[in-house]
């Protein structure tokens, strides 16, 4: 027989509730279940209370990045953030992504992320090129792709979030894309002027907050943005240091030969 | 008049998953112009939750794999009822579209002499699933994403469609709206290709979104195409149990395939028990023999020990899981044990990482130490929008359904893995032979102002329900008349009352209404997807009601056997002059002689 789910407490959710111009944070008293999730206490509060509460979600189980928003002022994934890390008494204030502009409610306008993404060079490979690829040679780029698109990071980069640069900066998020297609084995392409030019990969002052919220434990500064910055300076200001290690270990490849650092769960 | 925006294609693809992504690159491709429409961003839709990976019989791990092979798996899975020819060209072309994807950018596992990695999986012979860890999906999906938006195709995002509309028996659009502000927009197209998914929120305990609200199969209901074995709904074995809030979310059979054991409260791996006489054979026949099959599998090697019993069917394992709890040798929150946590724990979390997470985050259990607690949770609708095979067109000129939407594939269950394959394979043909309908078509089409008025007042008539019932209270009373009367077992006076009762929740659907304004308004997109929601459970119900007798998913306890005359019939569901639903029996499309010779064993007893 289940066991009741029942904790007999009650949690007092603050969820933002208007558009870009104007709204205000609305209270609702919400059941906890074990287990619950702030995105199960939205559902409630959805079903029970007001069927126009605007959110995003899909997988509910952290995959598919629709659900972000600021819980307590943590960027975070509401269907993995715990209701049980709050305390008792302890009100939970959820409001929208504060970089990108508000729809409705929780829900966000990020379309510009899917117009940055149209800009980057896609996958190259040779044509001939020999499809046998070992595993240790992937292994750093299947980091970058566990990416889900949730732009967290993007949301916490003081140079999106505060300077609002969106003209200019492309964002951790395309940073950990553009890695992933230079350090695939067998792509061809060239990104590197696109990179300092204009995604200004330069504006990263490495900070690493993008990194510290991510949900997919990409270590996006260390193992995307900085070796992509030492790739750049050694296109651009080093000619000369290029040419040898040309010489020494051939092209591309070795420029990104920086160790990632070890993926160990931290979450 | 309400206003709306006018947008038109050659070509347009409704649904961003893998099947609507590939589509819509092959119809491009082609040189047509191509919309894509799809409920959520892009890149989020179902397929990027799948795990456990892609079939396709590359034989990269067993040498002995090909096309014959997979192709007769994938019927054994279906119990013979699949399409034969959908059959045949997903198993031979689905290696082709997996090595397109690694062309395109995807990075899959790799084996030691740096090949594609292979996983086995329930029902697959050899070891067949491609796959990336646990997140086959999201590797899929992007892949396709970022080749889909060099192409020049134009995205509709965040924008539903609720109705198609024809020009006299042909296609000729689509009208939907934005839900970001309500905005109503009518498509024009030559022809359209349905990629919407299937039908999870017909049930409380499901692996599905919000998405699945069956859209696909009602609009083309609602056009005039017909709905094959709707009664094959898979229930996916192992899904969270525990606790509520997570209760139905996958646990991938990548688990399994890994070498995860299935236990009851006693500590039996009850499996065992629960193998069909006609597949006995092929699985271990002790605990000794699936041990040294996994010592192999770990090991990269070959052997000739059989694979786990664990390994079944889907539908097999289901209702083993089902029957062990209602006999009371369930775990303490009603589901059974499966256990991963006797390998090295590193190695678990490398291949099952969101799995592990998904645990650790949403649980509390640690995979690596101890058992995770799983039961049966609805996961695909096999049954489907009736497509010619190599085209993918319906019985509605311009036309098309490719994936979860469209039927005939799977029969009466799918196995694992051939569903991202046959959204790449199927996808393509679809996006292929849509451009050449549309290319062969001169003229643009008609739409007639009426098609158009009515579709927006359906949409406006919601606000008008002053008094009107929360859609999702409505939502949560179709929820409980599916689980109770159309779920895992069934049986005819319990599917009768089912029938009866979602014909009196009709009546409830047009009660439903909307508050507030119509930007971004969940309540109000909920009021409208009840009525494909009504559509899809509708036809589950009649269909199971009118088949008496037990093939794949569908279980019938007062019908046990699988029948040989019910072997060579599809159920059907069309909409009649009247406006209600037509349901008849058709022969299924006989296979060649040569196909049949594939077939060693004669057709199985039940399973
Ligand atoms: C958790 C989980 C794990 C899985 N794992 C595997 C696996 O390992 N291997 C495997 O082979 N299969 C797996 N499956 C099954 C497989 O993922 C799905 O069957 C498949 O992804 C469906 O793809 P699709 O392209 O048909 O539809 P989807 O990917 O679901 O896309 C449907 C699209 O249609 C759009 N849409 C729907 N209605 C409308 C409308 N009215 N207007 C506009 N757009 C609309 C949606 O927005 C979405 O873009 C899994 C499924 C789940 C849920
Ligand atoms: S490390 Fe760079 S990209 Fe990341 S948050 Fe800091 S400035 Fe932004
Ligand atoms: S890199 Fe991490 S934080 Fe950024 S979008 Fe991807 S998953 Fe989210
Ligand atoms: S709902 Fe998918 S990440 Fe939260």
């Amino acid at each position: 027989m289940p066991e009741s789910s029942g904790t007999g407490r009650q949690a007092t959710l603050k969820v933002y509730r208007g558009t870009k111009d104007k709204g205000e944070f609305q209270s609702y008293k919400v059941p906890v279940e074990a287990g619950m999730v702030v995105l199960d206490a939205i559902h409630y509060i959805q079903q029970n209370f007001d069927p126009e509460l605007a959110v995003r979600w899909n997988c509910k189980a952290a995959k598919c990045g629709s659900c972000s928003a600021e819980v307590n002022g943590m960027p975070s994934l509401m269907c993995k953030s715990r209701m049980d890390q709050f305390k008792d008494d302890e009100d939970i204030c959820v409001q929208p992504l504060k970089t990108f502009p508000i729809i409705k409610d929780l829900v966000t306008d990020v379309s510009w992320n899917y117009e940055v993404n149209k800009k980057i060079t896609p996958f190259s490979p040779a044509p001939d090129a020999d499809w046998t690829i070992y595993q240790e040679d992937i292994e750093r780029v299947q980091e970058f792709r566990k990416c889900i698109e949730c732009f967290l990071c993007q949301n916490v980069c003081h140079v999106l979030r505060d300077h609002e640069r969106k003209d200019n900066f492309m964002g951790p998020r395309f940073m950990v894309r553009v890695a992933g297609l230079e350090m695939h084995p067998l792509d061809e392409a060239n990104r590197l002027k696109y990179l300092k030019d204009e995604g200004h990969i330069g504006y990263c002052n490495i900070t690493k907050c993008c990194t510290e919220v991510c949900p997919e434990d990409i270590h996006i500064t260390d193992n995307a943005i900085i070796p992509l910055k030492e790739r750049v300076v050694d296109e651009f200001y080093d000619p000369l240091g290029k040419f040898i290690r040309n010489l020494l270990g051939g092209g591309k490849k070795t420029k990104a030969s920086v160790q990632p650092v070890s993926i160990t769960p931290s979450k | 008049m309400t206003e709306y925006e006018t947008r038109e294609h050659d070509v347009l693809v409704i649904g961003a998953g893998g099947a609507g992504l590939r589509a819509a690159i092959e119809a491009s491709g082609q040189g047509v112009s191509v919309g894509l429409v799809c409920k959520s961003l892009l890149g989020k839709a179902h397929t990027v939750m799948a795990e456990g990976g892609v079939a396709a019989a590359l034989a990269n791990v067993d040498p002995k794999d090909g096309w014959e092979t997979h192709f007769k798996d994938t019927m054994n899975g279906g119990k013979m009822l699949n399409h034969w020819r959908m059959a045949q060209l997903h198993a031979q072309e689905a290696p082709d579209r997996v090595k397109e994807l690694e062309r395109w950018g995807a990075v899959f596992d790799r084996t030691k002499d740096g090949k594609i990695l292979q996983r086995a999986f329930g029902g697959h012979t050899w070891k067949r699933l491609c796959h990336v860890g646990d997140r086959t999906g999201l590797e899929m999906i992007r892949t396709l994403q970022d080749r889909g938006v060099h192409q020049g195709i134009e995205v509709y995002m965040e924008c539903t469609i609720t109705e198609l509309v024809k020009d006299g028996d042909k296609i000729a659009g689509a009208f939907g709206y934005y839900r970001e502000d309500g905005r109503y927009i009518l498509f024009k197209a030559k022809a359209i290709v349905l990629a919407t998914g299937g039908t999870g929120k017909a049930y409380t305990i499901t692996s599905n979104s919000w998405e699945y609200t069956g859209d696909g199969h009602g609009l083309a209901y609602d056009a005039g195409a017909e709905l094959i074995d709707m009664e094959f709904i898979q229930f996916h074995p192992t899904g969270m149990v525990w606790p509520p809030g997570v209760r139905g979310i996958l646990v991938t059979e990548g688990v399994r395939g890994e070498g995860g054991i299935l236990r009851n409260s006693l500590g039996e791996r009850f499996m065992f028990k629960y193998l069909p006489e006609a597949t006995r054979n092929d699985y271990a026949a002790d605990e000794a023999e699936a041990v040294t099959w996994v010592n192999a599998a770990l090991a990269g090697n070959r052997t000739e020990a059989r694979r786990p019993p664990e390994l079944s069917t889907r539908d097999n394992v289901a209702r083993a899981i089902y029957t062990e709890v209602k006999e009371g040798r369930g775990s303490p929150h009603g589901g059974v044990f499966l256990d991963i946590s006797y390998q090295d724990s590193d190695r678990v979390k490398k291949k099952l990482p969101s799995m592990y997470h998904q645990f650790k985050d949403l649980a509390d259990v640690d995979i690596t130490a101890g058992p995770m607690e799983v039961g049966p949770t609805m996961h695909y609708t096999m049954g489907g929008i009736r497509v010619e095979a190599e085209t993918q067109m319906s019985r509605v000129p311009g036309l098309f359904a490719a994936g979860e939407c469209s039927g005939g594939m799977h029969g009466a269950n799918r196995l694992g893995g051939n569903s991202l394959s046959d959204l790449v394979v199927f996808g393509k043909r679809a996006g292929a032979a849509a451009a050449d309908y549309a290319k062969a078509m001169p003229t643009s089409l008609k739409i007639d102002d009426k098609f158009v008025n009515a579709a927006i007042a359906e949409m406006e008539e919601f606000f008008l329900r002053k008094e009107g019932k929360n859609p999702y209270d409505v939502h949560k009373e179709l929820n409980k008349i599916m689980g109770t009367y159309v779920g895992i077992f069934r049986e005819e006076s319990e599917l009768a009352i089912g029938v009866a009762k979602l014909e009196e929740l009709k009546a409830e659907i047009k009660k439903a209404g909307a508050k507030g304004s119509k930007a971004f308004n969940p309540g109000w997109h909920m009021c409208r997807d009840l009525r494909n929601m009504m559509i899809c459970s509708e036809a589950i119900a009649r269909s199971a009601l009118s088949r008496k007798e037990s093939r794949g998913a569908h279980s019938r306890l007062d019908f046990p056997n699988t029948e040989k005359e019910w072997g060579t019939k599809n159920s059907a569901c069309s909409k009649d002059e009247n406006g209600n639903m037509k349901l008849e029996h058709t022969p299924l499309p006989e296979m060649p002689q040569d196909l049949k010779e594939i077939f060693v064993k004669k057709e199985p007893v039940n399973a």
